[in-house]
Parts: structure tokens; sequence; C-alpha cells
């Protein structure tokens, strides 16, 4: 318990400290980038990893987070009308793609989540006189909370940061509750929890509005990280660049969706500076992971190093086998 | 008065467009559970192909309808090779299976942008099918009519193997019950190629004699393949009726809408799916639970 409260202290020391180590400021806007799609990869993980239900329409939740925030400046309002008006539409939102999406789960629930998230990608890019189609909309300021400007790269990375902090310990928090064990009840075993007496039903919605919180959070330091929003960020490859960061560190467990999103904000950028084929690799590296490490790299390079400390602690005697059943 | 004939025309060519792709996506969906995000890419790398085909580039020309089905077979080959290299891999883990379509998707078309660049390519009407056909004051466009004919033609095509031929037996017992299918003796892991197959064969096709209407550009397939979702969901899964009226009334939608409503087109499209999915979530037509 001590050392896990260690660990904690010195990762978010750690996490303090990066504008100081590296102090030029593309890389500490690729930080904010990764702590950013962390906070988005953490929210898909609720429905991927600990609810079983494999969304591929996230990125337009995300999207319209984002545009209600451009939207509302545009119109004149203020940044905490416009923050706080993004939450709630991104909310309205998720509740509706909820209410359809759960008519189903498994391969169906994907393929809901896709055509919904098609729609509102569809939306931003044709109905022009809200959104402005294919050439987006720019947000001309970021905002001043208690006055502290966030318009250099390090002001901006340690508002995400703590943005970024409490979004990990509500999600700790969450998966650890009674709820979170539920939860997890209706992915493994639905039918068994609804003779217990759970309601299957409203404990995924619930799963999906904290889902759709977090995703609308990560949505709106979006559009004030990039100042511009257009349909891009909600088409498909969005939503499984998201899904990748789930999956490519480890779905259902809380550090994999925070090392996968590092994993692709980094190879997204190291290799962008390369080649322009980054949807290429985007695939090549999905069915990669698909095939030949499906668990994720967390879980993976858990037991890879459990199995290097058995070794290194010296030959135990094996466990028996199981009894074999008369 | 011609105004909405012609988009009534327009509106069927589309549906039957539309059901050549769908009916494949919705055969594959029925009989290996899982919904091939590829489709839309086969459609699209049917039409480059096709064009490449009959614009002489590659030095020699081939006639549009020889080209449609040379497309065909080589896309089929494409789907194929893909179900054995790897989803065969992921046999029974129905998510991976539907990730690596996923991810084979972008890897296509980032390889179709690389191959014939970003600038969209227009498609002329094949020789002899550019005219009109006059009715009383209407004139309808030939080329149109033929797709709707061709569609039919496939329609009861497709229906009498399904019903009528011993491979399409055995279709329908795995999509009615793949174990079981198993038991008896046919080699379902053999139906899954051939199905997937048959159904990237369709989507190629119907990617060509597509082409001179919708014209072939990089996101082709991000748009088609939405529009096969939304009418399998409609039809319900691995019903080749439900995939034919599915695709008639998407086709409708889509073109009355796009006409009247355009900035809202897209999204009047998915009204009806979200109508069946909260009223009759198996599909119009669909046995099973989507």
């Amino acid at each position: 318990m001590i050392a896990r409260g260690i660990a904690i202290a010195i990762a978010i020391l750690a996490l303090i400290a990066v504008p100081y180590a590296i102090t030029e400021a593309y890389y500490v806007n690729i930080a904010s980038q990764i702590l950013l799609y962390a906070i988005f990869a953490l929210g898909l993980n609720i429905l991927v990893g600990y609810a079983g239900l494999v969304s591929l329409g996230h990125a337009g939740l995300f999207g319209v987070a984002s545009y209600a925030v451009a939207s509302l400046l545009v119109l004149g309002y203020g940044h905490a009308v416009a923050i706080l008006a993004a939450l709630v539409i991104g909310l309205l939102f998720t509740a509706g793609f909820a209410a359809l999406a759960l008519r189903a789960t498994g391969i169906s629930f994907i393929m809901i989540t896709l055509a919904l998230g098609e729609i509102l990608w569809g939306l931003a890019y044709r109905w022009i006189s809200l959104t402005n189609g294919d050439n987006g909309v720019n947000v001309a300021t970021r905002p001043m909370p208690f006055g502290i400007a966030l318009s250099s790269a390090n002001a901006f990375y340690d508002m995400t940061l703590i943005v970024f902090v409490v979004a990990v310990a509500a999600t700790a928090i969450f998966v650890r509750s009674p709820f979170g064990a539920a939860l997890a009840g209706t992915r493994d075993q639905p039918r068994r929890m609804n003779a217990l007496g759970f309601h299957v039903w409203m404990i995924r919605f619930g799963a999906f509005m904290f889902s759709g919180l977090l995703t609308a959070v990560a949505g709106i330091l979006y559009v004030y990280y990039n100042r511009f929003i257009s349909p891009q960020t909600l088409a498909l490859p969005a939503s499984a660049e998201a899904l990748l960061m789930v999956i490519s560190g480890g779905a259902g467990t809380l550090l994999g969706p925070i090392v996968g999103a590092a994993l692709v904000v980094i190879i997204k950028n190291v290799v962008s500076a390369y080649v322009v084929r980054w949807n290429f690799m985007l695939g090549a590296i999905f069915v990669a992971i698909v095939v030949f490490m499906p668990e994720g790299l967390v879980p993976g390079m858990a037991r890879l190093s459990r199995s290097a400390w058995r070794a290194m602690s010296g030959p135990k005697k094996v466990l028996p086998a199981a009894e074999p059943k008369p | 008065m011609t105004f909405w004939l012609l988009l009534t025309v327009n509106s069927v060519t589309f549906g039957g467009l539309l059901f050549l792709l769908s009916a494949g996506f919705s055969l594959i969906f029925g009989l290996m559970r899982i919904p091939n995000l590829t489709h839309g890419s086969m459609f699209m790398v049917g039409a480059y192909l096709g064009t490449t085909f009959f614009s002489g580039a590659l030095g020699f020309t081939l006639n549009f309808w020889v080209a449609a089905i040379v497309t065909a077979f080589e896309v089929a080959v494409l789907g194929a090779l893909m179900e054995r290299l790897l989803l065969r891999r992921l046999a029974g883990q129905q998510l991976a299976q539907v990730l690596v379509t996923l991810g084979v998707s972008f890897m296509v078309a980032d390889l179709c942008l690389m191959a014939w660049g970003g600038d969209p390519i227009s498609v002329e009407t094949p020789p002899g099918l550019g005219g009109f056909i006059r009715v009383g004051t209407a004139a309808a466009p030939l080329y149109r009519l033929a797709i709707i004919a061709i569609a039919v033609v496939f329609a009861i095509a497709l229906w009498l193997m399904l019903e009528r031929t011993r491979l399409g037996a055995m279709i329908r017992a795995g999509v009615d019950d793949p174990q079981m299918a198993r038991v008896v003796g046919i080699r379902v892991s053999q139906l899954f190629t051939i199905v997937f197959g048959l159904g990237a064969a369709l989507a190629g096709f119907a990617g060509v004699i597509g082409a001179p209407i919708l014209s072939v550009y990089p996101g082709l397939d991000q748009d088609m393949l939405p529009l096969a979702l939304v009418v399998v969901i409609l039809g319900g899964t691995g019903s080749l009726l439900g995939s034919f009226v599915g695709s008639i009334i998407v086709g409708f939608i889509y073109n009355f809408g796009q006409a009247l409503v355009p900035e809202l087109a897209y999204f009047i499209l998915f009204l009806p799916m979200v109508l069946v999915l909260v009223l009759r979530p198996q599909g119009l037509f669909g046995g099973q639970v989507l």
C-alpha cells in the first residue's frame, strides 16, 4: 500500500517535471497531447475494458464537445459558459448514443456505434451553416482560469496535467467502487448479474455516461490545445486511433490506456516526421497488435516481468498441476 | 414531373448499387458473424482497378464490362486471401477479426491514395448506354436503367443460388447453425472463404459499374461502408430480401434527402436505422436478433 502511494507520488512528480526536463515547446506540446489523449483513452477503456462493449464511435462524442466549445465561442459566449455547455451537450449526446447502442451488445454494438459516429462526422462535414464544413472552426483564445494565462506550452501542460490526474483518480475510484465491480460482472456474466437482481442495462448506461464525460473533457482540452476543430477529428480513423490506444496498452487496466496513448501519439509524431502514410501505419500496427499481442502492452509486459522475476529468484518448486478429477 | 421521375430513377439505381454492395456484406455477416469493415474498401479498390483497366493506363484497353468482370475476379481473390491469411488465424475471435478488417481497410485506403493519387477520377458512361429513354415528356438515362436491370438479375441469381443449389444449401446451413453444419460434414471454414470471395467480388463489381455515377475518389470507401451498415441494420443480417428492401429504402432516402435538404441528407439517412433499432432490433427481415 505504501509502495503504491510512493509510486504514485513519484509518477506525479515526474509528470510535473516533464516541461523542465524537456524545455522545447514542441516536445512539451507532445506531452500535453499524450495526456489529453490518455483521458480520452481512459474514457473509452471504461466501455471496452470494463464493460466489454467496444465502441467505434467515440471520436464522434469527442468531437461534439470540441465543436460545442468552438461554436459557442464563435457566437460570443465566454469560456466558462462554453466549457460547461460543452460538458452538458457531450453528456446529452452520450445519453442518446447509449440509448441506441445499448439495444445490442457484442458485434452489433460495434456496428451501431460505428454508424452513430459516422452520422456525427457527416453532420460536421456537411451541415456547413453550423460547422463551417471542411474548413473547420477556429478558436481565438485559451481560457484564463483564475487569471492564469494558458497561452504558453508549459502553462497548458500544467493545466492538462491537473485535469489528467483528476481523471485518473476518478477512473480509479470508479473502477474500484461497487459499481465498477458490478460493471465487470455485467461484462463477464450478464445473465447471472440479471438473475442476482442487478439492472444490467442501467449499469451499462451509467458506465457509458462516465465514459462520455471523460471523452467530453478530453474533447474540450483538445479544442483548446489545437485552437481548431475540423470534421477529421470525428472521422472513423480517429475512433480507431482511440481504440488502438486502449487495446495496445491493455484494455481493462488502469495504466494500459495511458501507455497506449503515449505510444500512439509518439509513433504518430515520429512517423509523420518521416513518412506521410500515417493511416497505413495505423492500420498495420492495428493488425499486428491484434494478431500478435491481443492482450496489450501492459498486461504483456507484466507477464514477462513476472516470469523474469521468477527466473531470477531461483528455481522454485513447480506448482503441482491440478489434480485430475476422478 | 421530370424532376421527380429522375429522382426516383436515381434512387432506385443507387439502391441497386447498394444491394450489390450489401448483399455480400450481409451474407458474410450471416455466416461469419462479423461485419466486414473492408467492404467499402473492396468497393473502392474495384472502382479504381476498373477505371485503370478501361482507361488504357496499362497499355491496353479493356471493354467496360470485361473490365468489370476481370475486376470482380481480382477483388474476389483479394478477399479470399484476406480471409485465408488473416481472419483464419483468428478463428472464433470475432472482436479480433473485426479489428483486423478495420486495420486492413485503413491500409487499403492509404495504398489506393498512394497508387492513384488524391484527385477524383471521373468515368464516362460505357459506349452505347449514354443516351436516354423517353417516356412521354420525361426522359430517363439509359445507363442508370441498365444498373437497375443488372441489380435485379444479380438479386435473382443470388436467390436461386441460395435456394436451389447445393452450395446455397450449405451456406444456409452455415448461417443457421455453424456447429451443426460441421457435424453433418459441411466444411464451414471453406464456405467462409467462398462467401468472403463472393462478397468481395460483388462489392468490386459494384464499384466498377458505380464509377460512372459516383466517380472514384479517396474516401469513397468511407462513404459506402456506413451505407452498407445501415442497409444491413435495416434489413436484418443474413437476409437477402432484407438487403434488397433495405437498399431500396436507403437509395430513396439518400437521393431525396440530397435533393431536398442537402445539408442534412446524411443525417436523415440514419433516421430509419434509429427507428428500426428502437422498434425492431433484429431488422425488418432478420430472424435472429441483431
